[in-house]
């Protein structure tokens, strides 16, 4: 590698050279693209033309480039393998700009390919020219600008080797226009080391065994899992769920990592965090060994840091050394894939002729089950002929309805209550099932990322369930739908309000709805109907279901807009700044909970 | 109530590939998330000029210290990091040139002291001296402390070099 770096590898026959464009397609292909979402302009028309001429990889025209990258997210996640933009120069590189920095913060796997201006008009302020990687160095895992043709193919190659490997994320690719035209070398994909980039993904064994000398010691041990797991792919999943029957330990799981561990499985705790149910965030608070795998500590999770699971020995597995001893100090760090962390862990386990204090844990389950029989996640939906439907209702009819039809189903979420009702009742089961923006939280992401997720599993069914503010970010992608006959749902919680702002402005600051209201929503049923889809509406409890069959049935791209109650909070909530053992619960809740007072919010 | 986490200086080396960008990357590394530079120097360090040095004072807790090192080891390009500061001996040095403008006793003061601190004379002029000199940190901002009130006018200053003692390599 450092040969090729260094010095210009000899020049290539002149058989072996093709113009830059197709020496790109065909090092993606060689990577095994099969699709590309992009938006053409000017810098990147050679790339269009070499995509004219070839059938092998499929080109999905997007509305807007953020669309492009959030839609590569969805193929990426839902597949397992990296996902593919292609944006223009300048403009359609800035408007790239939030997916990439959504791809970051999740770890998602992401090639973006970029035009850029001829190198001899760089920096000269030219027509849509932009200091692409110099936007993109803080967006991206990595970045590349091609300046020589001989570069051209290496580049490619590595930047897929980085998107994928250790902690996954996303890659720009810049290519100026001359260097698509020109004449290029085609250089087979590396067999050898990167020269400086070597993530690491082998457990230290001693590490391993101090992990197990302290799971086996524990007396109120649970296991957080996140993200991490579901990027190391299924043999993760499985040793997870393993490791998790074997000891009998409690699981919880981040946004992030839903889906990892069986969410219906009498072990899995719910979801942690702000919105996590009560008893694993009293699991987390009250634990004496914490095992991370593969999540970050991040402050949606740890609440107020310094009041974080006080009395707990933590275990972290990362493949990110950065992301060990960040925001909480671990006792074991363990810098490995999950995976092969989780399996040593196992192994380690079973040799090791400690037994865990069956006592204690069984203690311990008791007192969980006092905890989850709070029932955190209770509501009360009046099942009167035209009652207003409870947001919550409408999350758990539809996953209900949709399981009944035993259809393979992948959801996706814009970002406010919706989302955390989302990740709430719909119970995941499997991983890579469930695409949500966690970190960066960004608006818009569901439909595009829907999209994504039904090109790469075209028989499956694909919700984007969804708030009616979030949405019109990026509405203007049903018109792709529409062209590529997409048979997505949008499920929108309709309460007119930016719900997560207006549930802030409620308990935060004195209930003045500054600016969280929307006034004049289109008409989501006609605004179907305009991008060729189908618009469905329900405003009262006893249409729900009917809406949701009608909508799993059709093979067409669409709309539900299901009219929900306004005045509606995500909780239990651990407000910002606060610790997991001052959760608020929602007002339903406190006649049931001893010691509680029912007064609309509750600290516990 | 546990006591405030104490800050410490570290002087941190990374070898880097020398590629475009590498430096936009350490220093928006450091202004992204907040880290102090307190010096920085970079300049290629090997035969065919593939490979840089860069280094690095900076301060903060042991924890961020360690977090900017798990920051900048998993940067692409980035080869080796290594905190010269905590992984035992080292020698650090800088060099400076130092503009005095003087006349008469300040201007005999001044070439006095800087034959005291081994500064050398590298240009003069009959109203202006030109030093240069070598050291720590410390001795440069000893001497610029003292020349300050004989007629400093300009300093211009490396920032600072540093290598492991003994046979210890990056």
């Amino acid at each position: 590698m450092s040969q090729t770096h260094t010095a210009p590898a000899a020049p290539a026959p002149e058989t072996d050279l093709a113009p830059g464009a197709e020496v790109l397609l065909r090092a993606l292909k060689e990577q095994g693209v099969e699709v590309i979402f992009g938006y053409p302009g000017g810098a990147v028309l050679p790339i269009y033309d070499a995509i004219f001429n070839q059938n092998a990889i499929r080109h999905i025209l997007v509305r807007h480039e953020q669309a492009a990258v959030h839609a590569a997210e969805g193929y990426a996640r839902s597949t397992g393998k990296v996902g593919c933009v292609l944006v223009t120069s300048g403009p359609g590189a800035t408007n790239a700009v939030t997916g990439l920095v959504d791809a970051l913060m999740d770890s998602i796997p992401v090639v973006c390919l970029t035009g850029q201006v001829p190198t001899h008009l760089i920096g000269n302020d030219a027509f849509q020219e932009a200091d692409t990687t110099g936007i993109t160095r803080p967006a991206t895992k990595h970045n590349y600008l091609v300046k020589r043709s001989e570069d051209l193919a290496r580049v490619v190659h590595e930047a897929f080797y980085v998107a994928k490997s250790g902690r996954p994320g996303p890659v720009v690719i810049d290519l100026p226009k001359d260097i698509l035209i020109n004449k290029a070398p085609y250089t087979a994909a590396p067999t050898t080391l990167h020269r400086s980039y070597r993530p690491r993904t082998e457990p230290d064994m001693e590490q391993i065994h101090r992990a197990v000398a302290l799971l086996k010691s524990a007396k109120r041990p649970v296991i957080y899992t996140g993200g991490g797991v579901i990027n190391a792919g299924d043999a993760a999943t499985a040793a997870l769920i393993e490791f998790v029957r074997k000891t009998g330990f409690p699981c919880t799981s981040t946004l992030m990592g839903l889906g990892a561990y069986p969410s219906n499985d009498p072990q899995f705790l719910g979801m942690l965090g702000m919105h996590g149910t009560y008893e694993a965030n009293l699991v987390m608070h009250g634990c004496d060994v914490m095992l991370n795998v593969g999540a970050r500590f991040d402050d949606r999770v740890t609440g107020r840091l310094n009041a974080f699971s006080p009395n707990s020995k933590k275990i972290h597995i990362d493949i990110d050394p950065s992301s060990i001893n960040k925001n909480v100090p671990v006792e074991v760090p363990i810098v490995a894939d999950a995976a092969i962390a989780l399996k040593a862990l196992s192994a380690a386990w079973d040799a090791d002729s400690a037994k865990s204090d069956r006592a204690a844990i069984a203690e311990w389950w008791t007192q969980i089950e006092q905890w989850r029989g709070i029932e955190c996640l209770k509501f009360n939906q009046d099942m009167t002929k035209g009652a207003i439907i409870k947001p919550q209702y409408a999350v758990q009819r539809l996953y209900e309805l949709t399981r009944e039809t035993g259809r393979e189903t992948f959801i996706t979420t814009e970002v406010g209550q919706h989302q955390m009702w989302a990740a709430q009742y719909f119970r995941f089961d499997q991983p890579n099932h469930w695409m949500t923006s966690g970190g960066l939280g960004t608006m818009g992401y569901g439909l595009p990322a829907a999209m994504g997720v039904q090109i790469a599993h075209p028989d499956a069914l694909v919700i984007d369930i969804a708030g009616e503010a979030s949405i019109l970010m990026n509405i203007q992608e049903m018109s792709t739908l529409s062209q590529y006959r997409l048979p997505v749902k949008v499920f929108i919680l309709n309460n007119q309000y930016m719900g997560m702002v207006r549930q802030w402005q409620e308990l935060l600051h004195g209930s003045r709805y500054s600016e969280s209201y929307t006034a004049a929503l289109p008409d989501f049923v006609k605004l179907a109907d305009s991008f060729h889809g189908v618009g469905l509406r329900a405003t009262s409890v006893d249409q729900l279901d009917d809406v949701i069959r009608e909508m799993i049935a059709l093979d067409r791209t669409v709309i539900c807009d299901i009219a929900v109650d306004q005045k509606e909070n995500c909780f239990p909530m651990i407000p910002s700044g606060a610790a997991h053992n001052e959760m608020i619960l929602g007002a339903g809740h406190g006649a049931r909970a001893a010691g509680i007072t029912d007064e609309g919010m509750v600290l516990v | 109530m546990p006591t405030e986490p104490s800050l410490r200086s570290a002087t941190i080396s990374v070898l880097v590939e020398n590629e475009p960008g590498i430096l936009a990357r350490v220093v928006g590394l450091f202004s992204g998330r907040g880290y102090n530079i307190e010096s920085l120097t970079v300049a290629p360090v090997e035969d065919g000029r593939n490979r840089s040095r860069i280094n690095i004072v900076t301060s903060g807790t042991e924890m961020v210290i360690e977090q900017i090192k798990a920051q900048l080891d998993r940067l692409v390009p980035v080869h080796r990091v290594a905190d010269l500061s905590k992984e035992g001996p080292h020698i650090a040095r800088e060099m400076a040139l130092i503009k005095i403008i003087a006349i008469g006793e300040k201007r005999v003061e001044a070439l006095r002291l800087a034959e005291a601190f081994r500064a050398r004379v590298i240009d003069a002029t009959i109203e202006s001296f030109i030093f240069e000199m070598t050291g720590n940190t410390d001795k440069l901002d000893a001497f610029l402390d003292l020349m300050r009130p004989l007629g400093l006018a300009e300093v211009s200053r490396t920032g600072v070099a540093a290598i492991a003692r003994g046979t210890r390599i990056i």
